[in-house]
């Protein structure tokens, strides 16, 4: 081949592309397919071939009219909560951490507790909010909001405590007040570890999205696939996970858009300090 | 040899032309140093009693130094490792308390990080704020001394190209090399228009060649911009070469040794200055210091120095 070379390095980038797609999507699709080959005689009542489960697929959620279906009516309030709890559990965990992690004495009062805390799984905080609250959405955004609030504070806290020194009497030899100092230094400097817990809270977050609403509920993702179950719905139920999985994913790529727009010095930083560049 | 340090705006340059004898008056214009005094200063480090890790006992770092730097004068401190120079560089930019005795400037003695003074540190890599470009490092401090943005814009251009830095402003630190993080220190040292800069071993982890020019540079700055200027070093030919006066301090707990005038003239060249007989009078002298330092010696009626200080020996 004897293109003259950006062409042939246009080509070479193609061909990456297509590698690393076919990297991305080569086991999902394996998957997809063997789920569909093995299941696709099943006979099962409780194991329906794949070629139905999709096919229920669209009715279940997006049926007409689409004000009605259960898209609106039970996916988006489920994702709803969700970031309203996580949302909640971030500013908390933030402020919180920044709070603790900036103090020697706030942290040694502090943190047997918290260790306490984090221990508990946080599903077992549901009954007994559930006490307290009911089982309204209040109830669901506040059991959401206690299972994200550990690992983003914990986090938190670790990244403000490994502040680089130096970089600290940097800022206090400046003279940086007190604003400046947690907006331009302690925030931006704990951010990979903030980043970190953030993303450990996100996947408890959706698990008590589900487990909020299996207990007591009148909409919602989880809800919708416990009733499937309960009413033998079964081609639906396992749409209802599908969905979950796909819900999931999609908040994690944005979650990941949103990192790299945060974090973009630090792979480069990172690297550096490895000695690479 | 044209360092870069020379080949910016700031041409005041230490090398080839200022040499030539027109000798700029040094005090000239210097509306900008202030005086720095140390008084009685006195710094121990409490054991760690109850906590575990290390020895119980308080560490006396500094014992008892005196010394004053008069305004717009360039001295540097010398004293053998672990003689307390970064502990008294830290008292100094009020970043650490002293147990005993006061640093004042100008008027007012220092209970924190004062107005007016900027430090260099020499872990430039870790002084530099990673998340943030070269420009936007250089800003910052600006911005919170309340600088318009107009003349915060100005400044930052013109101290990034007074240090050869110009064509990176956009670059985050990290993606320099040692001796050019360095230089973004130094350009936000003197973007903040300080009247004392305080420069803790700032050259002791770049190259020799750099660390030549990085010289080369904050003596220009210096004789520009007028200021006080505190070096700390081990080097001891860095020393001579930098000040117009040179404080030997001993080893811990620290006094000071001798305080040691440098006689080389205002312009300095690192091929001519560093080859006079003067230099290597002073060399001979303040290494001889030292070496008596570390031995454990506190005073300069105590050292026994084998060498002439009146200097026809070199």
């Amino acid at each position: 081949m004897s293109g003259p070379a950006p062409a042939v390095r246009a080509g070479a980038g193609v061909g990456r592309v297509l590698r690393s797609g076919l990297l991305v999507l080569g086991l999902p699709a394996v998957l997809l397919t063997a789920w569909w080959v093995l299941t696709d005689g099943s006979t099962s009542y409780f194991n329906p071939p794949l070629r139905t489960i999709v096919g229920t697929f669209g009715e279940t959620w997006f049926g007409s009219p689409f004000a009605e279906s259960r898209f609106v009516q039970d996916v988006i309030p489920s994702v709803l909560r969700l970031l309203a709890g996580y949302g909640i559990a971030l500013v908390a965990g933030i402020v919180l951490g920044v709070a603790i992690g900036s103090s020697r004495a706030l942290r040694a009062y502090a943190e047997p507790v918290l260790e306490f805390f984090r221990a508990i799984p946080p599903p077992v905080m549901v009954p007994i909010l559930m006490l307290f609250l009911g089982i309204g959405t209040s109830m669901k955004i506040v059991v959401i909001a206690t299972g994200c609030l550990w690992p983003i504070l914990l986090n938190t806290v670790e990244g403000v405590r490994g502040l680089d020194p130096v970089l600290r009497d940097t800022a206090r030899a400046y003279r940086l007040g007190r604003v400046a100092t947690v907006r331009h230094l302690v925030l931006r400097g704990a951010s990979p570890q903030i980043v970190t817990g953030a993303r450990q809270a996100l996947s408890i977050g959706i698990i008590l999205m589900v487990i909020s609403e299996m207990f007591a509920a009148k909409d919602g993702l989880g809800f919708s696939i416990v009733q499937f179950q309960r009413s033998f719905a079964i081609p639906e139920m396992w749409s209802g996970v599908i969905l979950l999985g796909v819900v999931g994913v999609l908040l994690s790529l944005v979650f990941r858009a949103v990192t790299n727009a945060v974090l973009s010095w630090y792979l480069g930083y990172r690297q550096s300090q490895h000695g690479g560049a | 040899m044209t360092s870069p340090a020379s080949s910016a705006p700031w041409g005041s340059a230490p090398d080839s032309a200022a040499s030539e004898g027109s000798a700029p008056a040094p005090a000239a214009d210097r509306p900008g140093g202030a005086r720095l005094d140390v008084r009685g200063l006195r710094k121990v480090y409490p054991g760690s009693g109850k906590s575990g890790g290390g020895s119980g006992a308080p560490v006396e770092a500094i014992a008892d130094l005196t010394f004053e730097v008069r305004p717009g004068e360039l001295v540097c401190v010398v004293g053998p490792s672990g003689a307390g120079k970064t502990t008294l560089l830290r008292c100094m930019a009020g970043l650490l308390p002293a147990t005993s005795g006061e640093v004042v400037l100008g008027e007012s003695a220092i209970t924190g990080p004062p107005e007016g003074m900027a430090v260099v540190l020499q872990e430039y890599g870790r002084s530099l704020f990673p998340w943030m470009t070269v420009a936007q490092n250089v800003e910052l401090p600006l911005k919170e001394k309340g600088v318009p943005k107009r003349r915060r814009a100005e400044l930052v251009r013109d101290t990034l190209a007074a240090v050869g830095l110009g064509d990176v402003a956009g670059a985050y630190p990290w993606q320099l090399s040692g001796g050019m993080q360095q230089r973004v220190a130094i350009a936000r040292a003197a973007a903040y228009e300080p009247r004392v800069l305080l420069m803790d071993e700032p050259f002791a982890a770049v190259d020799a060649q750099t660390r030549f020019d990085l010289e080369d540079l904050v003596r220009a700055l210096w004789k520009r911009l007028g200021i006080t200027v505190v070096f700390v070093t081990h080097d001891i030919d860095e020393a001579i070469y930098l000040g117009e006066r040179v404080l030997v301090l001993s080893a811990r707990p620290t006094v000071v040794l001798e305080d040691v005038e440098v006689g080389l003239g205002p312009d300095r060249d690192q091929l001519g200055t560093r080859g006079t007989a003067e230099f290597a009078r002073l060399r001979t002298h303040v290494y001889e210091l030292v070496q008596q330092a570390k031995q454990g010696v506190r005073s300069l009626a105590e050292a026994r120095l084998t060498h002439a200080v009146g200097g026809s020996d070199a």
